[in-house]
C-alpha cells in the first residue's frame, strides 16, 4: 500500500462520512419544517397531554438541540419509537423490512451479475452474428422499460394468463421480485460487459496469445475476460441503488412486506421517526456501497491514477 | 522576349537560382481552380447527414414527432376532456352505465341519442371505473410525461451548465471545492430525496401555487426541485471534463490576450467547443426524466388527481387488472414506446455528432 492510496481512502472515506452527515441534516431539517406536530390529526388532545407526550419525545427543546440528541442517538443505532406503530422501534420495523428486500434485493443483484456477464461475452464473442444481434436487441429493449411496467406484465403473465390456462395456482415465493428487479441491471451489464470485451478483445496482447497459441477459451476467460470485467464493477454501486429503489415498485406490485413498503407507508401515515429512520438507513447503505465499489475499483485497477 | 531567354539559359545544376517559370501570373483557367464549386459540409451538417442514414433513429425521430403532434393536437377537437365523469352531471343523480365501459361502448344516454340517428364519438379505451373517457386520459398523461422530461432536462441542463463551466474554467481551489460538493450531491439517493421532497411541499398549507403548477400539484414542483437540485451534476461533471479539454488550447490565449473577459470566453470559445456533447446528454436526460416522473407517479407520489400521467394510470389499473388488462397495458406501451424512440434516438444522435466517434 503506497501513500497516495492511503491518501486516496482517507479522503474517500472521509467525503462518504460528511454526504451521510449532510443526508441527516438535510432529512432532519426538512422534517421539522413540516407545519403541525406528529400528534396532530389524531383524537383531539388536550394541551396537559400533548406537552407530556412532547416532553417524552424531547419535542420540547430547542431545535438545535433536538438535532444533537438525533445525532447521538444514531451513534448508538437509536432510531427511536415509531409514532403510529405502537410498541414498535423503529429499528426494528427497518431490520424486519430490510431482511426481506435484502433477501430479493441481493439475489437480484447476483442473478443479473452472473447473467448479464455470461450474455455480454457470449455477444461480444460472437460479434455480428445472430446470438449478439438477439442479445442486443433483447437488453436494449429491456433498458428502455420501466421496471413497474416488466413486473406487472410478468404479474399478469404468469400469475393470471397461465394459470387460467393450465388451471393450476398461482405461484408463491420470491421468484418473480426477482426476476422483476434483475431485468434492467441484467440487461445494463450485457450491454456494457459487451462493450467492454469487444473493446479488450481488439487488443494487441489477445493477438499476442492468440499467436503464440493458447486455447480460445482460455484466451477468452482468463486473457480478456478479467480485464473485460473492470468497467463493470463500477457499475456495481449504482446498481445496489437501482436495486434499493426499484424494490419500492417491486413490493407494492408483488406485496413484499419489505423496507421500501415501510418508507411508503411511513410517508402516508406521516410516521416521521420511521420517515427519518428509513431515508438515513437507506442513505448510508448506498454511500457505503458506493464507496466500497470506489475502493475495490481502485484495487483491482492498478493503471487509475489517485491525484 | 526576356522571359524566352531566361528560359534558354541552360542551368547549373548546382545554382540556387529560382526558376522564374514558378513566378508567372496564374491564368485564368488555373484561378477557376481554386473556386469552390460545392458548399463547404459543416460540422454540423455532416452530422445530420450521418444522422438520417440511421434508419433505427430516423424511425425513433418519426415516432416522436408523430406521439408529440398527437399529444398537441388531438386534446383540440376531442369530445371528451380529461376530467370530465360522464355520468354526473349536476342535479341529476349519477349515472352508473358511464363507468367502466368496455372500448366502443356507449352509455345509456349516449344509446338513446345514437338511436336518435345523432352521432356519439367512440370511447376508443372505454371509460374508467369514474366514467372519465380513457383515450383522452392516456393522451393527456403522454403529455405530461413528455412536458415532464423536457423540462426536467432543460433545468438540468441550465444549472450544469453554469456550474460545469465556471468550475472547469476557474480551475484550482473553486474547481477542488465545486466538485467535491458535486461528489457529495452524486452519492445522495435520489429517490428517497424527491419522496421526502414531495411531503414536505404537500405538506405546505400555506404554499399557494399558481399556474400550471396549480393543476399539476405540489408533486409535481417537488420532482422539478430535485431535478433542479440534484440532477444537474452528471452534467456539471461532463461539461467542466469538455471545459478543461479546450481550454488550454491557443484561441482561448488569443481570446484573453486581446481582453476578453472570463465570461465572454467561455460564451463565446469555450461552450460552442462542446455543444455536441451537450446536446446529446440533453437528449438522453428526457427519457431518464420521463423514466423518474412515471416511477414516482406508480407510487402515487406523481401528478394530483385528477390529472392523469402514464404511470399514475398504470398504477391505477393495476387495481382492476383482473377485468380491465387493456388499461394497464395501454399506458405501459406508451411509456415504453416513448422512453424506448427517445433512447435510440439520443444514440443516434451521439453517433452523429460526438466527435470522438467521428468514422
Amino acid at each position: 500500500m503506497d501513500t497516495k492510496f492511503v491518501n486516496y481512502m482517507v479522503k474517500r472515506i472521509l467525503l462518504a462520512l460528511v454526504t451521510i452527515l449532510f443526508v441527516i441534516t438535510v432529512t432532519f431539517f426538512l422534517m421539522h419544517a413540516i407545519p403541525g406536530g406528529p400528534f396532530l390529526g389524531e383524537k383531539a388532545i388536550t394541551e396537559e397531554v400533548q406537552r407530556a407526550l412532547e416532553k417524552k419525545y424531547g419535542l420540547d427543546k430547542p431545535l438545535i438541540t433536538q438535532y444533537f440528541t438525533y445525532l447521538g442517538d444514531l451513534l448508538r443505532f437509536d432510531f427511536g419509537l415509531s409514532l403510529k406503530q405502537r410498541g414498535m422501534t423503529v429499528k426494528e420495523i427497518i431490520f424486519s423490512g430490510f431482511a426481506e428486500s435484502a433477501k430479493i434485493g441481493s439475489l437480484a443483484a447476483l442473478i443479473a451479475i452472473i447473467i448479464g456477464i455470461i450474455l455480454g461475452s457470449a455477444a461480444a464473442v460472437r460479434r455480428n452474428k445472430t446470438t449478439d444481434k438477439v442479445t442486443m436487441v433483447v437488453s436494449t429493449a429491456f433498458v428502455a422499460v420501466p421496471s413497474f411496467v416488466i413486473g406487472t406484465f410478468i404479474l399478469l403473465l404468469f400469475f393470471i394468463a397461465i394459470p387460467k390456462l393450465l388451471g393450476m395456482p398461482a405461484p408463491g415465493g420470491y421468484i418473480f421480485p426477482i426476476l422483476t428487479l434483475s431485468l434492467y441491471p441484467m440487461a445494463y451489464i450485457t450491454r456494457l460487459t459487451r462493450s467492454s470485451m469487444l473493446d479488450v478483445l481488439g487488443q494487441d496482447y489477445i493477438r499476442t496469445a492468440r499467436a503464440k497459441g493458447v486455447t480460445k477459451n482460455k484466451v477468452i476467460f482468463k486473457h480478456a475476460l478479467k480485464n473485460a470485467l473492470i468497467p463493470v464493477l463500477t457499475y456495481v454501486g449504482p446498481m445496489l441503488a437501482y436495486i434499493l429503489t426499484g424494490s419500492l415498485v417491486v413490493e407494492k406490485i408483488f406485496n413484499v412486506p419489505g423496507i421500501s413498503r415501510a418508507f411508503i407507508n411511513s410517508i402516508t401515515n406521516r410516521d416521521y421517526p420511521l420517515i427519518m429512520g428509513t431515508t438515513v438507513f437507506l442513505a448510508s447503505l448506498i454511500v457505503i456501497m458506493n464507496l466500497v465499489t470506489d475502493i475495490l475499483y481502485r484495487i483491482v485497477d492498478p493503471r487509475i491514477d489517485f491525484s | 522576349m526576356i522571359e524566352n531567354k531566361i528560359n534558354n539559359i541552360k542551368k547549373n545544376p548546382l545554382s540556387f537560382q529560382l526558376n522564374l517559370n514558378k513566378f508567372n501570373p496564374a491564368t485564368a483557367e488555373e484561378k477557376s481552380q481554386q473556386e469552390v464549386r460545392r458548399e463547404p459540409v459543416s460540422f454540423f451538417k455532416d452530422g445530420i447527414r450521418r444522422l438520417r442514414k440511421n434508419k433505427i433513429a430516423m424511425i425513433c425521430f418519426f415516432v416522436i414527432v408523430f406521439i408529440v403532434l398527437v399529444t398537441i393536437f388531438v386534446p383540440m377537437f376531442y369530445p371528451y376532456t380529461y376530467e370530465k365523469m360522464l355520468g354526473q352531471q349536476p342535479g341529476v343523480p349519477v349515472d352508473p352505465t358511464y363507468s367502466n365501459l368496455k372500448p366502443f361502448q356507449y352509455g345509456e344516454t349516449e344509446k338513446t341519442r345514437i338511436a336518435a340517428g345523432e352521432f356519439v364519438f367512440p370511447h376508443i379505451f372505454g371509460t374508467d371505473e369514474h366514467g372519465r373517457d380513457y383515450f383522452i386520459r392516456v393522451i393527456y398523461g403522454t403529455r405530461i410525461s413528455l412536458f415532464v422530461g423536457f423540462f426536467a432536462s432543460i433545468i438540468v441542463l441550465i444549472i450544469g451548465l453554469i456550474y460545469g463551466s465556471i468550475a472547469g474554467y476557474a480551475g484550482g481551489k473553486t474547481d477542488l471545492i465545486m466538485m467535491r460538493f458535486v461528489d457529495m450531491i452524486y452519492s445522495l439517493p435520489d429517490m428517497l430525496i424527491i419522496i421526502l421532497l414531495s411531503v414536505i411541499i404537500r405538506n405546505q398549507k400555506d404554499l399557494k401555487l399558481t399556474g400550471i403548477f396549480a393543476r399539476l400539484g405540489p408533486n409535481m414542483l417537488g420532482i422539478f426541485l430535485v431535478f433542479g437540485l440534484l440532477y444537474w451534476v452528471s452534467m456539471a461533471r461532463l461539461i467542466r471534463g469538455q471545459i478543461l479539454s479546450v481550454k488550454n488550447e491557443d484561441f482561448v490565449l488569443a481570446a484573453r490576450s486581446i481582453g476578453a473577459s472570463p465570461a465572454r470566453i467561455i460564451r463565446k470559445h469555450l461552450l460552442p467547443n462542446c455543444i455536441s456533447v451537450i446536446i446529446i446528454s440533453t437528449a438522453l436526460q428526457i427519457p431518464s426524466a420521463i423514466f423518474t416522473e412515471s416511477f414516482l407517479s406508480f407510487l402515487g407520489l406523481g401528478v394530483e388527481i385528477p390529472m392523469p400521467s402514464l404511470g399514475s394510470l398504470a398504477a391505477h389499473a393495476l387495481d382492476g387488472v383482473f377485468s380491465y388488462t387493456y388499461r394497464l397495458v395501454i399506458p405501459a406501451i406508451s411509456i415504453s414506446l416513448i422512453v424506448l424512440s427517445l433512447n435510440l434516438f439520443g444514440d443516434g444522435l451521439r453517433d452523429a455528432f460526438d466527435p470522438k466517434l467521428k468514422n
